[in-house]
């Protein structure tokens, strides 16, 4: 994954990350609930381990702010292993702080300079709106699961495994794309809030595989329509999303859903026309 | 009050147990089944699969987890594979060496009837997923691949590179979406279950109490049956590879309402993670146990190399004490074995690393063998993993690990039909105690999850539900539920109003801290007994001096965390009960005094059963029940993996 915008961390260690401490002055985004305004409130902080990673960091602003008798800062997290897609920030205008293939939980302080400061905001797109602090309610991507981001298989009914033969390189590049932890870091990138490389990657996953393939065409429409309903944006080739994407997911599964929508509305009008005998 | 533990094990030989069972159980007529409601906790491998297939049969199915979407379960961080006795290698497994091989695995202590069906199921488990398009590892031809993992010589395990928790999850996710989008389940993300409503005249579960983490409501919910699949507590120990967020609360509220629980103090340590860094460390990273296919495990065989770089220390200065102690399966030893091996090695000043807690994981040797591009294609995520966190590519200098708790064993007691000591409230994946005794293989914490969700609740589920009537479906008005609600906004209030200078956190890493040293690895009699009179008091601390600031009406993670930590702290005391009447070593239960040769030491005249915890009230101590093991199909034998 290439990225030529400037990173606004550095992806290179610096050499002496030793046992010494950061010092660090934080603006944070707080709001304390989905109605109200919010605001960027600063906070210095010290002693944060260059080992520790960034939301180890928050846990120590936490303490800090808990011991003062101020309202800890409220951020999802789960896995803190980069793969249950729970953690999100936008850090220095960068979703998961911009180093390439990493999500926010697995970046580390040693990525960070001794008196940096450190924007952290919340993912901002139309389509997930704030719950309070840095938490939004990402939801709409499953709403657009629920339309068509599965292969109808009732269980019970399927067949020896090995008698549907997957090419390798098949299942490589269905799994590539598969990889996707639904983050929303793609729409938090995207100047138009758009969830396509969200869309399309769930697509790819399920169409380079032979049991994808009876409900391809009424999957991609039903997925496209259920995205553009949730709210979010257009697609302008920006490809910010790719750069942004802590998995890496290829900006390539774009052209390919975009393939099977053209296909898919031909072949609806075609049957269409076919039904009320204009064809 | 008194327990009943009947297994209802089938009747016949054990081939014939699964298939008897399901042809004398009860069905529910397809056109009735969507009047009965039916609620599933947690939407993992287990709850989720269960919640798809219920819904696909038609019944009324409400879905409730924690995180933002159910697709963010801890099954999800899974890694290395899952196993199933298709054979497909050739290489001389079959459904009993399966079978087999969990229960040796497991150093006796499940029970045969659930582990054989267990092993049944594996096959039509990769078939479930194989069609719903999980991408499996492919061989060339198109056929699924498999590799090897600990305790096993057959290569069984299923795996989508590193992260086949996550393609089995978002699999199960998929089938559960449809349902969602069908109108057959109702899916409330952000919600906590913090009570199970019991029904005093029929003793049947009869619904829930949710809180909802958004908006701080308490709301009753009521249901013909209830299924907890609310994973481990592994948590307990603060640091684990756990998620964050996985907790106890939901099996410890069930059985402070009378579900029993289960060896509580078979926990297992994964003898692969990446050792502690320092004191701000909130969780550990495992490194997938497929690692030990291709690294070699070794310590320098000399005190003064420890501080060596790696390849400064020569071949015969090497000890690769796998595969010195343990010839035949040797760097793929079963975890506990491998675990207490790294530990052993660290006590006698061998261990490498800060702090001296650490033992090389080196590929080198492979890498010479098979080349950068094999390694990087089986491997390439979990050396990018490692390296993210540590700073050190493994491609250059070997990995450092040390273990850490990773999965509980134990659990809430379930028969043979998943159902717990309260009917109608079933339990399934790691938070029932069924099928891995005092030790899970790898690659089998999938399979059960599965196994349990999509295969054998939607059987035995239906049989229960065949002996209630649809219209028997409670109030979630009447008093019953009211007062539920009104205990638990009790015991939210009283976090809140402690008003104390702690932080919750600081409890929880004093609570794990003490864990980790007295029952953790290693544990006597001494240790035990000192926790037991620490735990009590650093209770009583927690409800003395913890701060939650904010309400419970709001949005509060601080509130949350409390909760969980202060059942923790009760959940502590049994987990140390039991391990302290354990007078026996097995599995990942090592009791320093029962060993031979360093080798755990079952007792097996004395202990040869499952406990089965009984909670009496809050000024009682619980009691101790068993349930006996009968083995008539592998016989009792020392473990030797030599």
């Amino acid at each position: 994954m290439n990225n030529p915008a400037p990173t606004a961390v550095s992806t290179v260690a610096p050499a002496a990350a030793s046992a010494r401490t950061l010092r660090l002055t934080l603006h944070i985004w707080r709001q304390p609930d989905r109605a109200s305004p919010g605001k960027m409130v600063t906070y210095p902080i010290e002693g944060v381990s260059p080992h520790a990673s960034f939301l180890e960091m928050l846990d120590l602003l936490n303490e800090q702010l808990i011991a003062r008798g101020e309202q800890p800062v409220a951020f999802d997290h789960d896995c803190r292993e980069g793969i249950c897609g729970m953690c999100s920030l936008m850090i220095n205008g960068r979703p998961h702080g911009g180093k390439p293939a990493t999500t926010t939980c697995q970046l580390h302080m040693r990525m960070f300079h001794d008196g940096d400061e450190i924007w952290i905001e919340p993912w901002r797109a139309h389509a997930f709106p704030v719950i309070k602090d840095l938490c939004v309610d990402r939801s709409a991507f499953d709403r657009i699961i629920t339309q068509g981001g599965f292969i109808t298989a009732n269980c019970g009914s399927a067949p020896d495994a090995n008698t549907i033969l997957v090419p390798k390189d098949a299942a490589e590049r269905a799994m590539d794309a598969a990889a996707c932890i639904g983050c929303g870091a793609c729409v938090a990138a995207c100047p138009n809030g758009s969830a396509m490389l969200f869309v399309a990657a769930k697509l790819a996953h399920l169409h380079h595989l032979p049991q994808g393939q009876p409900e391809r065409a009424h999957r991609t429409q039903a997925m496209v329509s259920a995205m553009d309903a949730a709210g979010f944006g257009n697609c302008s080739n920006h490809y910010e999303c790719e750069a942004a994407c802590p998995k890496a997911i290829p900006r390539d599964v774009m052209a390919m859903m975009n393939r099977d929508y053209a296909r898919a509305a031909l072949l609806a009008r075609a049957r269409d026309e076919k039904a009320h005998g204009t064809g | 009050m008194t327990l009943t533990l009947d297994a209802r094990t089938p009747s016949g030989p054990i081939e014939q147990q699964w298939a008897n069972a399901r042809f004398a159980m009860k069905l529910v007529n397809p056109a009735n089944k969507r009047k009965y409601k039916i609620i599933v906790i947690g939407s993992g491998l287990a709850g989720g699969s269960a919640a798809a297939t219920l819904a696909e049969l038609g019944y009324d199915v409400a879905c409730f987890c924690f995180q933002d979407s159910p697709r963010r379960a801890h099954s999800i961080a899974a890694q290395g594979g899952i196993n199933a006795a298709k054979n497909y290698q050739n290489d001389g497994d079959s459904i009993h060496r399966l079978f087999y091989d969990t229960v040796k695995g497991g150093d006796f202590r499940a029970r045969e009837s659930n582990v054989h069906r267990l092993a049944e199921v594996s096959v039509d488990i990769i078939d479930q997923c194989a069609a719903m398009g999980v991408p499996f590892a492919r061989e060339y031809g198109g056929t699924l691949a498999n590799r090897s993992f600990g305790g096993a010589q057959v290569s069984r395990t299923f795996y989508a590179r590193g992260q086949t928790g996550q393609q089995l999850l978002l699999g199960v996710y998929a089938a559960l979406s449809r349902q969602i989008g069908a109108g057959k389940v109702t899916m409330f993300p952000r919600t906590e279950m913090l009570d199970v409503v019991v029904d005093p005249a029929t003793r049947r579960a009869i619904g829930v109490v949710i809180r909802d983490l958004v908006t701080g409501a308490i709301t009753s919910y009521a249901a013909h049956a209830v299924i907890l699949a609310t994973g481990g507590y592994g948590n307990i120990f603060y640091l684990s590879t756990n998620a964050k967020g996985s907790n106890v609360t939901a099996t410890y509220r069930a059985y402070r309402r009378g579900a029993g629980f289960a060896n509580p103090c078979f926990t297992q340590i994964h003898p692969t993670c990446i050792p502690v860094s320092g004191d701000y460390q909130s969780k550990l990273t495992l490194m997938s146990e497929s690692l030990r296919n291709d690294g070699r495990v070794w310590v320098p065989r000399n005190q003064d190399d420890v501080a060596r770089h790696p390849d400064q220390i020569p071949e015969d200065a090497r000890d690769y004490y796998l595969e010195r102690k343990y010839p035949s399966f040797g760097n793929l030893s079963p975890r506990d074995i491998a675990s207490r091996a790294a530990k052993e090695q660290c006590d006698e000043g061998r261990g490498v690393g800060p702090g001296g807690r650490g033992v090389y994981l080196d590929f080198r040797d492979a890498l010479r063998r098979d080349g950068e591009d094999t390694i990087r294609d089986k491997y390439g995520n979990l050396f990018e993993m490692y390296e993210r966190i540590t700073g050190e590519s493994p491609y250059q200098v070997p990995m450092r690990i040390y273990p850490a708790v990773h999965y509980t064993m134990g659990g809430l007691w379930v028969d043979y039909h998943l159902e717990t000591t309260i009917p109608g409230l079933f339990c399934l994946g790691e938070a029932n105690f069924s099928d891995h005794g005092a030790n899970r293989l790898g690659a089998s914490a999938l399979m059960q999850g599965l196994a349990d969700g999509y295969f054998i609740i939607p059987r035995t589920l239906g049989h229960y539900l065949a002996g209630v009537a649809a219209k028997d479906l409670a109030d979630p008005t009447s008093a019953l539920f009211r007062d539920a609600e009104a205990f638990v906004t009790a015991r939210l209030d009283r976090l809140v109003n402690v008003r104390g200078k702690r932080s919750v956190d600081s409890f929880h890493k004093e609570l794990g801290h003490l864990l980790w040293e007295l029952c953790g690895m290693a544990r006597s009699k001494q240790s035990l007994t000192s926790a037991l009179a620490q735990i009590p008091v650093l209770r009583d601390e927690f409800w003395r001096d913890v701060t939650v600031l904010g309400g419970r009406d709001s949005f509060n993670q601080s509130l949350e965390k409390a909760g969980r930590v202060a059942d923790f702290l009760e959940f502590a005391e049994l987990m140390c009960q039991d391990a302290l009447i354990r007078e026996e070593s097995c599995g990942g239960h090592f009791r320093v005094e029962h060993q031979l040769d360093g080798e755990a030491r079952r007792d097996d005249d004395r202990f040869c059963h499952v406990a089965v915890w009984e909670h009496t009230g809050d000024r009682h101590e619980p009691v101790r029940h068993i349930e006996p093991l009968v083995f008539e199909n592998v016989k009792l034998a020392t473990r030797s993996y030599k």
